[in-house]
């Protein structure tokens, strides 16, 4: 445990995070255990390894999308802070950061950002559209391996038509937002224990 | 004059006796019959035979059940075809109503009313209520919400119970009222008896008010589960009550009681639930009875847990719950739809009985009036509902996500509404209790109050504090795809912040149920199949059929793989103009009143028009499409076989004499298509 003090979270670095995300003390320094539980190489960085050990992913048929979207482009590492930053989108929305300046930018965990979060899962490729692939992707993900191709195509098919409006044949951001009822999109999860 | 004299005679005729419980004196025309008979037997004389002879009370009973259900649907007919006045008296208020007239009209004849009878009432009207109740019961926003839930009903009704029986107490202590004989004891059982918010008046009123989804859970979620508090409360106080003391072990095995009667309820209901779901496996050849499984198993768990003492109402909740999702992928989708309407019309039907004869019982007494004690149990009702509310939610917002807003609260505590329950139970209250009639009288003022006061008025308010009301959207794929994803995302977050929450947990009852229970109860090679594949199927299924009744698809099908792909792949599109024209029109047809899963479906009046109506629109849409795209491949194939036969002309060198055919039937066909 010696090597571990090098990696000892610093006060001025809680407070930064907890201006980015929102988070408080306690959750922070909660998170910090669990960034270093899972960090088995112990420089402060988590690799794509790292998260596949992760039991509840292996099994996840979304597992391989979730932990992507943990590592910015091209990189294979992510630090503490952006380990935050991610399941910032994640944090309840509270009634007082309603009221917050309007001045500052939007934070992390908005409505809109938590469903733009949930978008780029779909829309790999980053275009603001998920297109007939990608949406087969991620069925063929979640439904296995028993189903047959045509089937799924004629779900995707049907998806894509209930939802667009502008006649793309692809889901664009707004689209996405309209579909479904909004009391499901509730993107939150409890990280208090 | 001679007219009012039948139609009295006529009325005597028909409502003498009625009501089961009542003993009722033969009507006078009776006895000529057996004199007739007698006197053949005395003397031999060959009598002629009877063409036409009548016998009254060889049908009595069956013909007055028949003849009161149908009066009341007659009436809740005639509701609904004067508009003006559905619209502003919920259908609850209108029976009470048409029950006091009938009431009265009984009484004026001179007979006496038939009383809302405990047993008929828990035995045959309530069941069909919570089984259609509990066999749609939203699951995703019910789990999501039972500790809140469970929170109102138990902790909510033990605090009315006693908030009320202690001030009631109170008040009947001081002297002017006149009510020094009545004990704590029988100040709580009242307490306990008038706590209880109602499932069915609850039902009627929140049905036509069509508030959001949250509020509407609690305040059902709550009248459903309190049945455990009611029960374990009414029984305790009447034990002690004739006992006359109480002890801390009598309060302990209270606790005790409680847990084995809620807990004993469910785990009833659940064991016939997966009763239900087993036998189910084994219909597919006899698909006609399937339905009538579904009734009675659940039929028998209610008995079976009123048997032993226990929640009947959780155990028909929980029977529901359990089984819907095995039987539902196991039985065809004619006994689904039969299920379903057989559970809304009996259902509505016994709401209708029940409103009308708390009308009629009202009538029939016997009444005690206080003015204190019942004005004072009215406003302490209202007082203790408020105040319980607002103290619990200031608790449970506490450890909700989503918070309970003012407006929420307010709604929450202005539909805890009282219904025949109370009644039902005050009416079983011995006739040694002393105070029975004046408990009976306040009860049923307390209903009224409810019902009339705060049912009619819920429905401006909700207008007027532009409280949520429910979203409308169509039963969608995009929804069912979303929300899976979601799980699934959530469930991997919860994973790498190390946190076992909901989502964990219920992935792992997910998993256990796919992997084990599904094997046990789904027939066939069904339970390997994937929710999302199934949702899919069956709205795919429920179209074709729609398409194929309104004469768009050949009834025969090759297989079902085709069925799937009914979705045109490319659609020539309509011109944009007539397309954005058709859409608004859609759009504009959209009711109010429309449900969001149409499995999910608990309405009482609106169960397939709302859903028909725009399915019908939206196949009107696709019709046209379809009709489009036929064409336009009927005439390509035309053009293919003229174009076939000329090149099969051309070899041959008789194309001459031919194409002057072909040129014939062009025409045929371009006249024709």
């Amino acid at each position: 445990m010696g090597s571990r003090a090098s990696t000892l979270l610093r006060e001025e670095e809680i407070e930064e995070i907890k201006k980015e995300t929102g988070f408080s003390h306690s959750q922070i320094t909660r998170l910090y255990s669990r960034f270093t539980s899972l960090d088995k190489g112990e420089n402060g960085t988590l690799s794509r390894e790292d998260f596949q050990r992760i039991p509840e992913l292996a099994i996840n048929p979304l597992g391989d999308r979730i932990i992507n979207a943990f590592f910015p482009e091209g990189e294979d590492q992510v630090n503490f802070r952006g380990f935050m930053r991610t399941l910032a989108h994640f944090r309840p929305i509270e009634d007082n950061e309603k009221n917050k300046d309007p001045i500052a930018s939007e934070p992390l965990n908005s409505r809109s950002n938590k469903l733009l979060f949930a978008f780029r899962l779909y829309d790999l490729d980053r275009d603001d559209k998920i297109s007939r692939d990608e949406l087969l992707q991620v069925l063929r993900m979640m439904v296995g391996v028993n189903i047959s191709d045509e089937q799924l195509g004629s779900i995707a098919d049907r998806t894509i038509q209930e939802a667009d409006q502008n006649g793309d044949n692809s889901i664009s951001f707004n689209e996405f937002i309209k579909v479904g009822n909004v009391y499901i999109l509730y993107i939150d999860i409890d990280i208090d224990i | 004059g001679d007219f009012f004299l039948m139609l009295i005679r006529f009325l005597r005729f028909v409502f003498v006796g009625i009501g089961l419980p009542i003993e009722a004196s033969a009507p006078a025309y009776q006895s000529h019959g057996t004199e007739g008979s007698h006197l053949t037997n005395i003397t031999n004389t060959k009598k002629a035979f009877p063409v036409l002879a009548v016998n009254y009370e060889h049908v009595r009973k069956p013909f007055e059940i028949a003849l009161w259900i149908l009066l009341a649907l007659l009436m809740k007919l005639g509701f609904h075809l004067i508009p003006r006045l559905s619209a502003v008296v919920p259908e609850s208020c209108l029976l009470i109503v048409v029950g006091l007239l009938v009431g009265g009209l009984i009484k004026v004849i001179g007979e006496e009313p038939p009383v809302l009878d405990s047993q008929l009432f828990f035995l045959c009207l309530l069941p069909p209520i919570i089984l259609d109740a509990g066999y749609f019961l939203p699951i995703r926003p019910f789990t999501e919400n039972v500790g809140t839930i469970l929170v109102f009903a138990v902790i909510g009704t033990l605090w009315n119970a006693f908030f009320m029986g202690g001030l009631l107490y109170a008040l009947c202590q001081i002297e002017s009222v006149g009510l020094s004989g009545v004990d704590l004891l029988a100040c709580l059982l009242f307490g306990s008896i008038v706590s209880a918010v109602d499932p069915v008046a609850v039902l009627a009123v929140f049905e036509e008010i069509h508030i959001n989804e949250l509020v509407h859970i609690l305040v059902f979620g709550e009248s459903l589960l309190n049945d455990a508090v009611t029960v374990v409360l009414y029984n305790l106080f009447e034990e002690f009550s004739k006992v006359g003391t109480v002890t801390v072990l009598d309060v302990f095995l209270g606790v005790v009681c409680f847990f084995v009667v809620s807990l004993g309820g469910v785990l009833v209901g659940a064991i016939y639930g997966f009763l239900a779901a087993f036998t189910s496996r084994f219909t597919s050849h006899t698909r006609v009875i399937e339905p009538l499984f579904v009734f009675l198993y659940s039929y028998m768990a209610y008995l079976s847990s009123e048997m032993f003492h226990l929640s009947g109402i959780m155990a028909l909740i929980a029977c529901g719950v359990v089984m819907r999702p095995y039987v539902e992928a196991n039985i065809s989708h004619k006994s689904y739809t039969t299920i379903k309407y057989f559970l809304k019309m009996w259902s509505s039907v016994s709401e209708t009985l029940i409103f009308i004869f708390l009308g009629v019982s009202t009538v029939a007494g016997p009444h005690a009036w206080n003015w204190t004690f019942v004005i004072t149990t009215v406003i302490l009702c209202l007082v203790s509902r408020v105040l319980g509310v607002i103290g619990l939610t200031f608790i449970i917002n506490k450890f909700r996500i989503v918070k309970l807003t003012k407006k929420d609260q307010f709604i929450v505590a202005y539909g805890g509404l009282r219904g025949a329950i109370a009644f039902s139970l005050g009416y079983l209250l011995s006739n040694s209790h002393q105070m029975r009639n004046l408990f009976l009288t306040a009860i049923i003022t307390v209903i009224f109050f409810t019902v009339f006061v705060q049912g009619m008025t819920i429905r401006p308010l909700v207008e007027l504090l532009a409280v949520k009301k429910k979203k409308e959207s169509k039963p969608s794929i995009n929804e069912e795809i979303h929300t899976e994803f979601l799980d699934h995302l959530l469930t991997g977050v919860e994973g790498v912040c190390g946190h076992y929450g909901h989502y964990h947990w219920k992935e792992k009852l997910n998993r256990f149920n796919k992997t084990y229970v599904k094997r046990w109860l789904i027939a066939g090679e069904n339970f390997k199949e994937p929710e999302l594949i199934a949702f899919y199927r069956k709205m795919e299924l429920k179209q074709a059929i729609m398409m194929v009744e309104s004469g768009q698809l050949p009834s025969v099908l090759p297989s079902t793989i085709s069925m799937q792909n009914i979705q045109p792949r490319a659609i020539p599109r309509v011109s944009k103009k007539r397309e954005e024209e058709i859409r608004r029109i859609l759009r504009a047809n959209l009711q109010n009143n429309k449900q969001k899963m149409r499995s999910r479906s608990y309405s009482r009046h609106t169960l397939f028009d709302a859903d028909e109506e725009d399915d019908v629109s939206e196949v009107r849409l696709r019709k046209t499409k379809m009709e489009m795209e036929r064409r336009v491949s009927v005439m390509e194939r035309r053009v293919s076989v003229m174009e076939r036969r000329v090149s099969v002309m051309e070899r041959e060198g008789r194309w001459r004499g031919r194409v002057s055919v072909m040129e014939r039937e062009g025409k045929c066909d371009g006249e024709g298509g």
